[in-house]
């Protein structure tokens, strides 16, 4: 037993430290820290310095691209990540559909789209949810009919995260309806220009442009896009899922999420005192920020296991649920903290910081952020169903 | 013992309950006038103010002294637990409650002419009193009042003032004597609407409705302008704010209400798997667990609501501070359990939920949070 990280990689954290002081855009890291919005253009340009490092792509393959890096360097870069308070990463293309293709997909799909999502060219959405396709994604129905050379798609995708960005996405449909469900699922890249395809937005209850609806009405989609074989699309996707579950824990988010909350009860004051040395307030602090400190051990556990080569199993699933939980009781303390001062629904001029916030600093977003969060632990899994893998695992013995 | 309405509340809550019903088209679309945000934004349905006080609605939250039918605890929360389970934004608790109390409590002859415009639904009123070090602390005031011989002059700024834009006149407290924090030296202040010095910065708010910071420059106020006596508003805020709570707990009782049987609904109809998600033992075990809340909150309103007329105001403010701080932690369950149960549809905004969610969560923000009430409860029941 040894908890602390060995010298090469403290020298790692220390130029990875380095790196963002000098690259990280002030304004970027202040809007973030104030849970503002950055908008494509900042997306953009984040993952646009991060390519140039050469840093863009951390779980990849060298031979793709990526830098080699085991899990715990990927690990201390997401940590000084967060610390820094540098936008996250759009998922999407580069750390859901890329192990995909480099796995599954054809020479000349890795040739075409890999170098396009690094170059940031290409903007990927995942259309894995449909209406009555949620937790139960194998019911999907969004149909696929060969026709010669091409595919015709109809049906609906929805929840589709920042679609309104995206050029292109990548969808699970039904190729074989006569197939036992699972069978009977291919995994098709659509590109969004398409005629037949139609993005609808869907507002969140915090009032963001978050995610979409996406009609599909006759869209011709040529077989070349067929990633793998002809209905083994959920065993891509399920392959998928597994990658999408990594830094599932967020324990940077939630490290950055408590100093944030640190300020702010720091700052408000509670019958004339600093709210930070009210016991009330302090004790719920304390409790998180004690969650906070065994699960992020849990999370090492399972990264040193995984840069030993082992699979994470249920402890993925583990870190989802204990991750999530402790994230939305961080948002819970922002919104307590800020007081009155979580009334008040940002105008876009203050999220845009043209004008001055109400409260104390970054109260504007927590009411927000409260709400919104919501999805941590609906997405990606829920955590019910996180606890039904758990417990079929556990006292099944088997998945 | 009798739990039942008496026959007056009972016709009062079956009208109310029909009339929200009826209504709620224009009642969700309020939710989100708020948001608006153009000038003279008013945040709420002016219609629908001007029929619920057709209904008696702002009647029934005065005693027939003050030209109204009701005006206890159980007209309170009769009325307040109807808007809660609609999900109503119009101002009610602000102009009626808040600031109807401290006219009633403190008015001069001439002032307490405003409750009857104020039952005929003709006024609009918000309390300006928090400010921004003050939190939950009513005694923390520290914009002040200078006297003249034939002037008072008012400065300072309060904090996220509910309804200011809407209201004709603002009720804004500052200090005439002590340092803040000192419960004596405050008073209360009539400033209409336009007053020269006083500014406003207007924005919706999370759950509906808007609010404004309040920038008072200045202003110069007949003497005439004073309600009640100078520098004991205190003991009638307290008042005013035990009416509020009691409003507010029912009103998010109600919202809980709505948030409970949507929810029981969504497990019947919803399928995944096959099957209606309700027929999962983790969701009913979860579901069984929000019906038990939801009768404690009942109750625990019922026990506020019981005290609100009792001659000791320790056990009034102790009553009640078990009843908000038992829906604070009753209503996070609710809210959060709701909108868990139902997965990706209650994140939308238009889906009915998110808003009852959010009533819930953020009446939180509102006379002291749960923390702040367990620890009012604490120091109440140690004196
Ligand atoms: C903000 C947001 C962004 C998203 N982004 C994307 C995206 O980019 N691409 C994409 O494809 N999808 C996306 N999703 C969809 C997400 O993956 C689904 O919401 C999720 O799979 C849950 O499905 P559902 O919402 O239909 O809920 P349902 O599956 O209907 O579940 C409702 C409730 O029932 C519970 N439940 C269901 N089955 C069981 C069971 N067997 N046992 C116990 N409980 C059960 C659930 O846990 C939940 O509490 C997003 C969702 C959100 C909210």
């Amino acid at each position: 037993m040894d908890l602390s990280y060995s010298p090469e990689e403290e020298r790692f954290r220390a130029e990875v430290r380095q790196f963002l002081e000098q690259k990280l855009p002030a304004e970027m890291s202040e809007a973030m820290r104030l849970g503002r919005s950055i908008g494509k253009e900042g997306h953009d340009r984040w993952h646009a310095i991060l390519n140039e490092q050469g840093w863009l792509a951390p779980n990849w393959p060298v031979q793709f691209g990526g830098c080699a890096w085991n899990a715990v360097q990927r690990h201390i870069f997401e940590e000084e990540c967060c610390r820094a308070h540098a936008p996250r990463i759009v998922p999407f293309g580069l750390s859901m559909l890329a192990p995909v293709l480099q796995k599954f997909g054809s020479k000349a799909q890795q040739d075409h789209y890999l170098p396009r999502i690094l170059s940031g060219e290409d903007w990927w959405c995942q259309g894995y949810s449909e209406p009555g396709a949620g937790s139960d994604l194998a019911s999907l129905k969004t149909r696929a009919v060969r026709e010669g050379d091409h595919y015709v798609v109809n049906g609906q995708k929805t929840w589709t995260t920042l679609g309104q960005y995206a050029n292109w996405i990548f969808c699970l449909v039904r190729t074989d309806p006569d197939a036992k469900q699972q069978q009977g699922i291919s995994f098709l890249l659509i590109d969004m220009d398409t005629p037949g395809i139609e993005v609808r937005p869907i507002i969140l209850l915090d009032g963001t442009h978050e995610v979409n609806e996406i009609w599909f009405t006759d869209v011709k989609v040529p077989v070349e896009n067929l990633v793998g074989e002809e209905n083994k699309g959920w065993t891509y996707a399920k392959y998928l899922l597994t990658h999408e579950r990594t830094n599932i824990a967020g324990v940077g988010f939630s490290r950055a999420g408590l100093e944030a909350v640190k300020r702010m009860a720091r700052a408000q004051m509670h019958r004339g005192r600093p709210l930070i040395e009210n016991p009330h307030f302090a004790a719920r602090l304390a409790q998180a920020e004690i969650d906070l400190m065994a699960m992020a051990t849990t999370n090492l556990r399972i990264i040193s296991r995984a840069a030993a080569g082992q699979a994470p199993g249920v402890e993925s699933s583990m870190l989802k649920v204990k991750g999530t939980e402790i994230r939305q009781e961080i948002n819970d303390l922002a919104r307590r903290a800020a007081g009155v001062y979580a009334m008040p629904f940002a105008s876009e001029a203050v999220e845009s910081g043209n004008e001055p916030g109400l409260g104390p600093e970054g109260s504007e977003a927590v009411a927000a952020q409260y709400f919104n969060n919501r999805k941590l632990s609906i997405f990606g899994g829920s955590n019910e169903i996180q606890k039904n893998i758990i417990a079929k695992v556990k006292l099944g013995g088997r998945a | 013992m009798n739990f039942e309405l008496t026959e007056e509340r009972q016709m009062l809550q079956d009208s109310l309950r029909r009339f929200l019903r009826d209504h709620q088209k224009a009642l969700q679309a309020s939710t989100l006038l708020g948001a608006g945000g153009e000038e003279g934004a008013r945040g709420f349905d002016a219609e629908i103010w001007r029929k619920l006080s057709e209904l008696g609605v702002i009647g029934a939250l005065f005693s027939e002294a003050d030209g109204g039918f009701g005006g206890q605890g159980f007209d309170l929360t009769t009325v307040f637990e109807e808007l809660g389970r609609a999900g109503a934004v119009e101002p009610v608790l602000d102009t009626g409650v808040l600031c109807g109390s401290l006219i009633a409590d403190l008015g001069n002859k001439d002032q307490r002419a405003f409750l009857a415009d104020l039952i005929e639904g003709n006024l609009q009123l918000a309390l300006a009193h928090g400010e921004a070090n003050s939190r939950y602390d009513l005694a923390q005031v520290e914009a002040l009042a200078k006297t003249s011989a034939d002037a008072i002059v008012l400065s300072g700024r309060k904090a996220v003032v509910v309804n200011a834009e809407a209201a004709d006149v603002l009720l804004v407290s500052a200090r005439e004597d002590g340092a803040s924090g000192a419960e004596e030296g405050i008073s209360l202040f009539l400033v209409p609407r336009g007053t020269a010095g006083l500014s406003l910065r207007g924005y919706p708010l999370m759950a509906g409705g808007r609010a404004a910071e309040v920038d008072l420059d200045e202003v110069h106020l007949p003497l005439s302008a004073r309600l009640g006596e100078r520098g004991q508003a205190h003991e009638a805020l307290l008042r005013a704010r035990a009416r509020s709570e009691v409003a507010l707990a029912a009103e998010t009782l109600g919202a809980m209400e709505t948030a409970v049987d949507l929810t029981k609904e969504y497990l019947g109809t919803r399928q995944q798997f096959g099957r209606p998600i309700g027929t999962f033992q983790a969701l009913q075990h979860r579901m069984a667990q929000m019906l038990i809340e939801l009768e404690q909150a009942r109750s625990a309103v019922i026990n506020a609501a019981g005290h609100l007329e009792s001659p000791s105001t320790a056990e009034r403010d102790l009553q009640i501070a078990a009843a908000r701080n038992l829906i604070g932690r009753a209503g996070r369950l609710i809210a959060e359990e709701a909108i868990q149960m139902h997965g990706g549809i209650a994140m939308t905004q238009e889906y009915e939920l998110a808003h009852f969610a959010k009533r819930i969560i953020m009446a939180d923000h509102r006379f002291g949070d749960t923390d702040t009430q367990l620890e009012r409860f604490i120091d109440l029941s140690a004196a």
